[in-house]
């Protein structure tokens, strides 16, 4: 990253989770309705700095783009973010509980 | 083979989103084809419709990128620059 050394490329193959496809799939929407572009999820990414790239994951860097890109378009508020992620959050840990609400 | 047309990339480091490689500001390399007009990535990014601009795709050696002293000076690499990052050069240093 940036010309520094970051040591050997892990090559093994992982399966996405649901919540990272879910994230690629809010991405994919958001650009399709013209909320922001591609230019603005890389411009989050890259304003988060080099220690985001050792501290976060990759589709944890994304939902955080997205986000903010999606409040700077004026989709939703942060407060109206955080009445959501209560509500959800108070349905349960699990997929299935927080699908049922 | 026709004449080469050379740029400089800009060497500026400004803060805020910007789409031109930093190993590459600064340096001088050639025309390898040119591309666009492409809305500039830079105005996309806080969410302004792009002004269309002209996408080049330049050649820069080894060599003037990592300097003389890199293992192979005279190879290559492509990359894609928008036009206002790029000033006219006659020569293929930079200065």
């Amino acid at each position: 990253m940036g010309g520094d050394a970051a040591g050997p490329v892990p090559s093994e193959q992982h399966d996405f989770s649901l919540w990272e496809k879910r994230v690629d799939a809010l991405m994919v929407t958001a650009s399709a309705k013209g909320h922001f572009t591609v230019d603005g999820l890389r411009r989050v990414l890259e304003d988060m700095g080099p220690e985001a790239f050792e501290t976060m994951t990759y589709y944890e860097r994304w939902i955080m783009s997205v986000n903010q890109n999606l409040i700077e378009a004026g989709v939703y508020t942060t407060a109206e973010l955080a009445t959501r992620m209560t509500e959800v959050a108070a349905r349960g840990n699990s997929y299935g509980e927080a699908s049922n609400g | 083979m026709a004449e080469r047309r050379y740029f400089r990339v800009r060497a500026d480091m400004p803060p805020g989103h910007v789409r031109t490689p930093s190993y590459l500001r600064g340096k001088t390399g050639w025309v390898e084809r040119t591309l666009g007009p492409f809305p500039n990535p830079e105005e996309l990014a806080y969410g302004h419709k792009g002004t269309p601009l002209p996408l080049m795709r330049l050649r820069f050696t080894m060599g003037e990128v990592w300097g003389t002293g890199t293992d192979n000076p005279n190879d290559t690499i492509d990359a894609e620059i928008y036009a206002n990052w790029l000033e006219p050069a006659s020569s293929p240093h930079a200065p």
